[in-house]
């Protein structure tokens, strides 16, 4: 059976940078396709399953994107490796760091870093920049030259592991507990009826620009599109104001990358099962896959279930187990409740323009 | 010889907490010992009686400790504040996983998200005051039922191969005692003590006592040093090079080794083929800093295996270094032993 702590397990522990990530979708089409009545993929490699739903004509896209971020190798200096950021990635996390490099066979790798001994007061306060680093995988020159080659991925190497209070640390948890939340959601769904078809879209190139999800959501054209992503789980060093609790359940995004129509009903959904959720105000571009499913076509409504993470882009990314659960929950249950009643609320509202000019207000 | 750095590496030991490190070297040199005691502070003294020869005392000596972090506070929030034991660079600590107290509780150090930290924060590296270990609890109350002010931390590395290469957590000085373990199971003909040293990275404290005690005629101190063959424009040198062999000390900041020792040593290397390089001087402390101010002064030199990394989450060793730092101590003790007699300064009262 799939529970949340196994799947985040197994999600993790496959490995694709942006623009590599064909092993994650291998993966997430083999636990997909028990729930679901159509699988494919489009041309930059989205893996789009479709549950059909009793109705034809309308659905809803979940979207939870494969990629995580990583480097690139640039190029070799003796028997060091040097690499480029694949999405955002603060240098300062990186020293000290496992990789692997993904060659013409997988290496482990370390990013080097000179000991206290050697450094000067000065040295030791620098940051070094990505570029200034090095990847040491104990080989030679020669054979390191036979087995990686520029442009080569590279990922981090760090294992999951559960923690105490109900917590899971690891690389790539951005957004794999998406995908693991949607997967949940699809299991979820398979004992329920539901009127709309539900597609699940496990999108690529999110952290290099929102590509996948804006190409995917053309080729679904859903009725309302929900993106499944991380959000800042509130840590040390942080404001408040930029991130939401790590404990309190999925947060549910508020902003002009939402509808407030879906909003509105995601939020209802939640109450009436009881789930807990909280509020997270998003005042602009949100960083997610809805940002650019919101203007696909001719725009499409959407929101964010935000997981709440804390150590954002690490190696040691951390969640609460609980929320990818609850999150799957109200992601079930609102698909499921998706009716003819909600196609009035998410269209096209024709102005009454007659009732205008006769000086009557639309309702 | 590898093998047995793969058991000692991962095991937890910050400075003072050495017990599980010993017990697991007592398990591996117990087939081959005559003897072992434990000291008050916790150094392991392991004695095989001479074969066939006199009984002066040879001490080679490797320490347990690792640098690590202590538990110094837990916050509101349920985090731990730390401090480290012995030296650590915080540069190294961000975005790591360590094993926390008697449990080995998974805990993380994070680190804020680069979404949320403005660009000139990212050109200060964090301290050890900004930093805390997040094990998963949610309140003071919850994260004290599984810790404790005062719990060690050290970090949570596999040991394993990579590339041609090792790599594992505290080789700084597992590798030393892996390579004492290999030694103990040799036969000499004089006394061997291969002690096992406590507390050598918060001062070279454990080897204090333990150099008093043995009272050897000459001290080898074997260490995982500092190895910094990175690529640099900076035309700096490097202290060791992987690869390059053997590492003998000249002097380092806390020792300058007999010169008669050094030569022995070079000869031998020489004699037998084995590979060695000096260590550039003045880099990093040893044992030996302690032992050759014991009582009246005991001869003292060093020999090291290069590891890259020490201090850090995962360091890198070569397999053939480490061989031939085994050959090269052993094929030296017993002449090192008699020159050491010869510069003992107790028999040369005139009379």
């Amino acid at each position: 059976m799939m529970t949340p702590d196994n799947l985040l397990k197994e999600l993790c522990a496959a490995h694709g940078p942006s623009g590599f990530e064909s092993n994650v979708a291998d993966l997430v089409e083999r636990l997909a396709a028990p729930y679901v009545d159509e699988l494919r993929r489009d041309a930059l490699g989205n893996l789009i399953a479709r549950k059909k739903g009793q109705r034809e004509g309308a659905s809803i896209m979940m979207a939870a994107h494969m990629d995580e971020i990583g480097f690139l190798v640039s190029g070799r200096k003796e028997s060091f490796l040097q690499v480029a950021a694949v999405g955002g990635l603060d240098p300062r996390v990186l020293p000290g760091q496992e990789v692997w490099v993904h060659g013409r066979e997988k290496l482990k790798g370390i990013v080097a870093s000179l000991p206290p001994h050697v450094l000067s007061q000065e040295d030791r306060g620098k940051v070094a920049q990505i570029h200034q680093l090095y990847v040491d995988v104990g080989l030679g020159e020669e054979a390191l030259s036979e087995k990686v080659r520029v442009g080569d991925p590279v990922t981090m190497a760090v294992e999951s592991v559960s923690m105490k209070g109900g917590c899971m640390s690891g690389k790539s948890m951005d957004d794999r507990a998406g995908l693991a939340c949607m997967l949940l959601a699809l299991s979820r769904l398979a004992a329920m009826k539901h009127p709309w078809d539900v597609y699940a879209v496990a999108t690529v190139q999110e952290e290099v620009g929102l590509k996948g999800a804006q190409v995917s959501a053309f080729g679904v054209e859903p009725t309302v599109a929900i993106a499944i992503d991380v959000a800042h789980g509130n840590m040390p060093g942080t404001d408040e104001g930029d991130t939401v609790d790590f404990r309190k359940g999925p947060a549910i995004a508020f902003g002009p990358n939402i509808s407030p129509v879906v909003c509105e009903r995601l939020t209802a959904t939640a109450d009436k099962h009881g789930i807990p959720w909280q509020r997270e105000a998003v005042p602009g571009r949100s960083g997610t896959d809805a940002w650019s499913m919101q203007v696909v076509r001719s725009g499409i409504p959407t929101a964010i279930v935000g997981l709440p993470l804390r150590y954002m882009h690490t190696a040691v990314e951390m969640i609460h187990l609980k929320t990818v659960e609850r999150a799957a929950r109200l992601l079930a249950s609102f698909s499921a409740e998706l009716g003819e009643e909600a196609l009035q609320w998410v269209g096209l509202s024709p102005v009454d323009l007659e009732a205008r000019r006769r000086g009557e207000k639309d309702d | 010889m590898i093998e047995t750095l793969g058991v000692l590496s991962p095991i937890p030991g910050i400075s003072g907490r050495e017990d599980a490190v010993r017990e697991a070297v007592l398990d591996r040199v117990a087939p081959y010992v005559d003897e072992a005691s434990v000291d008050s502070m916790g150094n392991l003294d392991c004695v095989k009686r001479s074969k066939n020869g006199h009984g002066e005392k040879v001490m080679v000596c490797a320490h347990m400790d690792e640098v690590g972090l202590m538990v110094a506070q837990i916050d509101s929030n349920g985090l731990l504040k730390c401090r480290t034991v012995g030296g650590i660079d915080p540069r190294v600590l961000t975005a790591q996983r360590v094993r926390v107290g008697q449990d080995n509780i998974p805990g993380v150090i994070g680190m804020k998200p680069i979404h949320l930290s403005k660009p000139e924060e990212r050109t200060k590296n964090p301290k050890i005051q900004d930093l805390s270990v997040d094990v998963g609890g949610s309140s003071k109350e919850e994260t004290e039922k599984w810790i404790k002010v005062g719990d060690g931390a050290t970090f949570d590395t596999k040991f394993e191969p990579v590339g041609d290469l090792v790599k594992g957590k505290a080789f700084d000085d597992r590798m030393g005692c892996a390579v004492l373990v290999e030694l103990l199971k040799e036969a000499f003909p004089f006394e061997l003590h291969g002690v096992f040293t406590v507390q050598e990275e918060v001062g070279l404290r454990g080897a204090k006592v333990a150099g008093y005690r043995i009272n050897p005629r000459v001290c080898v101190t074997l260490e995982g040093t500092i190895c910094d063959d990175l690529p640099d424009d900076k035309d700096r040198g490097r202290t060791t090079r992987l690869g390059d062999g053997a590492v003998i000390t000249l002097r380092d900041r806390s020792v300058v080794c007999d010169r008669r020792l050094v030569s022995v040593l070079m000869k031998v290397a020489e004699r037998d083929e084995i590979p060695f390089q000096w260590k550039r001087p003045l880099a990093g402390g040893t044992d030996a800093g302690s032992v050759h101010l014991s009582r009246e002064g005991i001869p003292s030199c060093v020999v090291s295996t290069p590891c890259r990394y020490i201090h850090s989450p995962a360091s890198m060793a070569s397999p053939e270094d480490a061989e031939a730092v085994v050959r090269l101590v052993r094929n030296s003790l017993e002449e090192l032993c008699s020159v050491a007699g010869e510069i003992d300064g107790r028999s040369n009262w005139k009379t």
